[in-house]
C-alpha cells in the first residue's frame, strides 16, 4: 500500500488529471457495455452472461476493419453494427428458446455461447495478442490541462460514451418507439395485443444492447490489447457496474461506471494489489447499504 | 426415518465397494486417475447442486470454494508443519468462512443477481490468486508438490491408497448430503425454492436457512478440491476459473438436478466426454459449447430428467386404459415450468 503516493498524486494537479483521465476512459467502456446489459434487462427480463463475447467481437471486427480499410471511422461501424447483427442472431436462434424458462437454462446457453465464440475467434484470428495501435487521426500532440496530458484520443472516446449514453436515454425516454419499448418492459402481452410486432422489438432491443458493447469494443481496440476471452473481465466489471447503479437504469449505470473508473485509476496508485477488492468492497457496501443500487427500482 | 437411513448406509457401503473394486478388477493407473477426477469433479457438482437443484439458487461461483480448500490445504502441507487431516480441517473451516462471509451477502439477492454476485466474487477470489504471487505463486500455482507424510498408518504416497482414501472421504460425504437431503432442513430448503414468501410466512427464517445451505455447500466444494489438491499434488489458478463453475453446472445439468446422485452421473459422463475430445481436437470449448446447445435447446431439460420423464410417459402409455385415472400421478413437471425470470 502506498498511501502517501495516492495522496500525493491526488494533491498534485498534473497527476490528479492524469489520472481521472484514465479513470474517465476505463467508466465509460465499462458504461458503453453495462447500459447494453442493463438495457437487455430491462426489457427482455434476462441478464446476457454472453454480453462480453460481443464486446469482444466488436474489438476484432474493427481490428480487422481497421486493418483491411485503414478507416478508423469503418472500423468504428464495423465492429458496432457486427456485434449488433451477432446479437440479433444470437437471440433469435438461441436466447429466445429460453425466455420464461428455467435460470438454469439460460445460463446455459450463454456458457454455451461463450465457450464456441472464444474458440471461433481463435480459430479465425489466432490465439496470440493482438495490437491495433492507434488510428493516424489520433496520433496528435495529448491536451495539456492543468500539468497533466491527456491524449486526444481520450477526449473523443468520453465524447462518443457521452454522447451515446445521451441519444440513448433520449430515444427510451423521449421518442414514440421508446415508449413502446419501456411499455414492453412493463406488460409484453398488451403491446402484442396493440398489433406490434413484439419478437421484433426483443430481437432489436438485444442487438441495440450487443451494438453497445461492440462500440464499446471497438473503441477499445486501440488502446487495449486483443485475446480470445477478453470479454470476460469487462463482463464481470460491468456486472458490478449494473449492480452499483441499479439493474435496468441507465443514469444509474452512468455514475456506477465513473464511480469503478476512478476507483481503479486511483486505486491502481494506492493498493496496486487490491484494485479488485477495491471494487468488491464498493459494491459489497452499496449491496448492504440500498440493495437495489443507486437509481434502480425496488426489486421485488 | 432410521429405515431410510440404513438403506442410505447400505447403498453407501455398495457404492464404496464398487468404486473399491473396479481398479482391482481393471488394474490400468489410467483408470484410478479417471476414477479421481470422477470423485472430485462429481462432489463438487454434489455440493452445487445443494444451491442450484435443493434450494433453486444458482450460483454461478462455486469453484471458488473448490479453489480456497485447495489452496489453503496446499499451503498448509508445504509449510510442513501440520499433519493431513489437521490441514484438511483447518482447510474446510477456512472455506467455511469464506463462505459465511460471501453468502451473507449474496443471499439477500434473487434469482439472477444471485448468480452473477457469486460469479463476481469468484472471479475476486480468482484475481487473487493470480496477483498475490509470494503465496500462491500466481498463475504458475502451487508449484513444488504437496508433501503427503504418513499419519496414523495411513501413507498417501502410495496411489493405491490414495485412491482408497479419496474414494471414502467421497462416500462419506456423499452420505452427509444425502441426510441433509432427507432432512426437515432439507425439505424447509425446498419450500424456500418452490415458494419463499410462503416459508417466511410460516416463520422460516429464510436468509438464514438460505445462508445454511451456502456455507455447507461451500464446505463440501472445498472437500473436493482438497481431494483435487492431494491427487495432482498442487494447486492451480484454473481451480477458481468460471469455466470451473460452468462445467460444474453443466455436470448438473447432463445429470440431472431433482435425482440425488444425478450430479456424479455428470461428473462422469462429462470426463468422458472431455476424455476422448482431448483426444480428437484442441478446440474443446467448440464442441463442448454445441454439445450444451444440442441439450439445452433440443431436450430442454437434464438428460437425467429427460430420461426420467420418458420412462414415466412410457409406464403411463403401457397402462391399462382403466386405472390410469386414480393410479397414475400427475407428470412430472420439468424445473423449467418451476421458476419464471422476469
Amino acid at each position: 500500500m502506498n498511501l502517501d503516493v495516492l495522496a500525493g498524486c491526488m494533491t498534485t494537479a498534473a497527476c490528479a488529471v492524469t489520472q481521472v483521465s484514465t479513470g474517465l476512459i476505463v467508466g465509460m467502456l465499462l458504461f458503453l457495455v453495462a447500459s447494453g446489459l442493463s438495457l437487455i434487462f430491462g426489457v427482455l427480463g434476462v441478464v446476457n452472461f454472453a454480453h462480453g463475447v460481443f464486446y469482444m467481437l466488436g474489438a476484432y471486427f474493427a481490428f480487422v476493419t481497421y486493418e483491411q480499410t485503414g478507416s478508423f471511422l469503418l472500423a468504428l461501424l464495423a465492429g458496432a453494427s457486427g456485434a449488433g447483427l451477432a446479437g440479433i442472431v444470437f437471440e433469435r436462434f438461441f436466447m429466445s428458446r429460453v425466455y420464461g424458462q428455467d435460470l438454469l437454462m439460460q445460463l446455459l446457453v450463454c456458457y454455451a455461447a461463450i465457450l464456441i465464440c472464444d474458440d471461433l475467434v481463435k480459430i479465425i484470428f489466432g490465439a496470440d495478442y493482438k495490437l491495433m495501435g492507434m488510428p493516424e487521426s489520433f496520433a496528435t500532440a495529448p491536451v495539456e490541462l492543468a500539468g497533466g496530458f491527456i491524449p486526444g484520443y481520450y477526449i473523443f472516446m468520453l465524447a462518443m460514451a457521452l454522447g451515446v449514453g445521451a441519444a440513448l436515454w433520449l430515444g427510451i425516454n423521449r421518442t414514440r418507439l421508446g415508449k413502446i419499448i419501456r411499455a414492453l418492459a412493463i406488460n409484453p402481452q398488451m403491446v402484442g395485443a396493440l398489433g406490434i410486432n413484439t419478437r421484433l422489438l426483443y430481437a432489436g432491443v438485444f442487438g441495440l444492447g450487443c451494438l453497445l458493447a461492440g462500440l464499446a469494443g471497438a473503441l477499445a481496440a486501440p488502446v487495449r490489447t486483443l485475446t480470445p476471452g477478453m470479454g470476460l473481465s469487462v463482463l464481470i466489471e460491468s456486472f458490478i457496474v449494473t449492480v452499483i447503479g441499479g439493474m435496468g437504469s441507465i443514469p444509474g449505470a452512468l455514475i456506477a461506471a465513473i464511480l469503478i473508473g476512478l476507483t481503479r485509476a486511483f486505486g491502481a496508485i494506492g493498493f496496486p494489489l487490491f484494485v479488485d477488492g477495491l471494487m468488491f468492497a464498493l459494491m459489497g457496501l452499496v449491496l448492504i447499504l440500498r440493495p437495489s443500487g443507486l437509481l434502480g427500482a425496488k426489486v421485488s | 426415518m432410521r429405515q431410510g437411513l440404513i438403506r442410505d448406509l447400505t447403498l453407501g457401503l455398495l457404492g464404496l465397494a464398487l468404486l473399491l473394486v473396479l481398479p482391482a478388477v481393471f488394474p490400468h493407473p489410467s483408470l484410478r486417475d479417471f476414477l479421481i477426477y470422477v470423485i472430485a469433479y462429481g462432489l463438487l457438482a454434489m455440493s452445487l447442486n445443494l444451491l442450484v437443484g435443493l434450494t433453486g439458487l444458482v450460483s454461478f461461483g462455486h469453484a471458488a470454494y473448490f479453489a480456497t480448500g485447495a489452496y489453503i490445504f496446499g499451503l498448509l502441507m508445504q509449510s510442513g508443519s501440520v499433519s493431513i487431516p489437521l490441514a484438511m480441517l483447518a482447510a474446510l473451516a477456512g472455506t467455511a468462512l469464506l463462505a459465511l462471509v460471501i453468502g451473507a451477502i449474496c443471499v439477500r439477492l434473487k434469482e439472477i443477481y444471485f448468480s452473477f454476485i457469486t460469479l463476481a466474487f469468484q472471479m475476486f477470489i480468482h484475481s487473487i490468486i493470480l496477483t498475490w504471487v509470494d503465496l500462491t505463486g500466481g498463475d504458475q500455482g502451487l508449484r513444488g508438490g504437496i508433501p503427503r507424510p504418513p499419519f496414523l498408518g495411513i501413507d498417501l504416497g502410495q496411489p493405491g491408497t490414495l485412491y482408497i482414501f479419496c474414494a471414502v472421504v467421497f462416500v462419506l460425504c456423499l452420505l452427509l448430503m444425502r441426510q441433509v437431503w432427507q432432512s426437515p432442513f432439507g425439505y424447509t430448503l425446498r419450500m424456500i425454492r418452490d415458494n419463499p414468501t410462503r416459508a417466511s410466512f410460516l416463520g422460516v427464517n429464510v436468509v438464514r436457512m438460505k445462508l445454511g445451505v451456502f456455507v455447507l455447500a461451500g464446505t463440501m466444494a472445498s472437500m473436493a478440491g482438497i481431494i483435487m489438491a492431494l491427487f495432482v499434488s498442487g494447486a492451480f489458478p484454473e481451480f477458481g476459473f468460471w469455466t470451473t463453475s460452468g462445467e460444474a453446472i453443466f455436470m448438473i445439468m447432463l445429470g440431472g438436478t431433482q435425482v440425488f446422485l444425478g450430479p456424479v452421473i455428470g461428473a462422469f459422463l462429462l470426463q468422458l466426454l472431455n476424455h476422448y475430445v482431448t483426444i480428437y481436437t484442441h478446440h474443446h470449448g467448440l464442441v463442448l459449447g454445441i454439445l450444451i446447445l444440442a441439450i439445452v435447446l433440443g431436450l430442454r431439460r437434464g438428460v437425467a430428467d429427460y430420461v426420467a420423464d420418458w420412462i414415466s410417459e412410457r409406464r403411463r402409455a403401457a397402462a391399462p386404459l382403466g386405472r390410469e385415472e386414480g393410479a397414475e400421478t400427475a407428470p412430472p413437471t420439468p424445473p423449467a415450468a418451476r421458476k419464471m425470470v422476469g
